[in-house]
């Protein structure tokens, strides 16, 4: 097949690197919410550390 | 390492990612604006920067998997599970990346989205589906210690198979896909190889990068498990022991 016109081939490698930038995007995005996730956990873990120390100290 | 010698994953994490952005950066620069025309196939051919790299890494991450595996199965440290599970993971993401890419590019350059009688195209989705198959089996096994380990001989099984495959393809008859790389150094041009080079390092950097972040992540995750039982135990005696509330998938 010959070579496409550079505004057609354009089209192809336009789509091609958009994918590649999407994949890495949509990742970061998935990790992003896991470690809002965690740090949500964490943040009730450490209201009730320091509720059991309070308890302890009186 | 943290002072109770745990190993930490995230140490390095802000450098490499700056490695991977930089190299990408510089990769996408050449590609557009250092690296010649393909010939035959003009503009479209750019498409290989960024296919072919993310091939090439997605097989090596799979064979890497495999070397993790062994390390597992002879140390059974859960650390070296972990790196096998993120590896694996990664390069089956990368996998769907060289899928979509190459069929954008087959169509561009042979009019088809995908072609059946080509022994490249067919090997590397028979590995991607294989890899696919890791995480069921994974997940069907309910003992954490035999989930690892037969994660680990299914790694090291089908990490074998990925040279093996690679080498049969290589010796077949290509129909359609081009052999760029071959044994004699290819017919590329400097600037193709200086550009090619750049790009598979960036692929490389962002490779690892996302590998060490995710490990990062689930090392984090399974820490605050281990606190999460740590609080559980550590009542005053005499207490009643509320269960501890679990945070929603969602905020409410």
């Amino acid at each position: 097949m010959p070579a496409l016109p550079l505004d057609e081939a354009g089209k192809y490698v336009a789509g091609a690197y958009a994918v590649f930038v999407t994949l890495i995007l949509v990742y970061v995005a998935i990790m992003a919410a896991k470690l809002q996730r965690i740090e949500r956990e964490l943040q009730v873990l450490v209201t009730l550390a320091e509720k059991r120390r309070r308890e302890r100290n009186r | 390492m943290d002072p109770s010698g745990n190993t930490l994953f995230g140490s390095g994490l802000k450098a490499l990612s700056l490695a991977s952005v930089l190299t990408l950066a510089a990769a996408l620069a050449l590609v557009f604006f250092y690296a010649p025309l393909d010939g035959d196939q003009g503009f479209i051919q750019k498409i290989f920067y960024v296919h072919v790299p993310m091939a090439i890494v997605a097989l090596s991450g799979f064979v890497v998997a495999a070397v993790f595996a062994v390390a597992h199965l002879r140390t059974r440290l859960a650390k070296y599970d972990m790196l096998s599970y993120v590896t694996i993971h990664m390069s089956v993401i990368f996998g769907v990346g060289v899928l979509i890419t190459g069929s954008i590019w087959a169509k561009g350059s042979w009019g088809k989205w995908w072609v059946w009688d080509e022994p490249t195209l067919v090997s590397f989705l028979i590995v991607f589906l294989l890899y696919a198959t890791y995480y069921p089996l994974r997940y069907s096994i309910e003992d954490p210690e035999r989930q690892a380990r037969y994660s680990s001989v299914f790694a090291i099984t089908a990490g074998a198979f990925v040279p093996v495959n690679f080498i049969v393809v290589r010796l077949s008859e290509s129909l359609v896909h081009p052999r760029v790389l071959n044994t004699t150094a290819g017919n590329m041009p400097g600037e193709m190889r200086l550009t090619f080079l750049v790009a598979l390092a960036g692929v490389a950097l962002l490779y690892a990068t996302l590998v060490k972040l995710e490990l990062t992540a689930k090392h984090a995750r399974m820490q605050l498990k281990t606190l999460r039982r740590m609080l559980e135990q550590d009542q005053p005696s005499g207490a009643v022991r509320p269960p501890l509330a679990t945070v929603p998938a969602k905020p409410e």
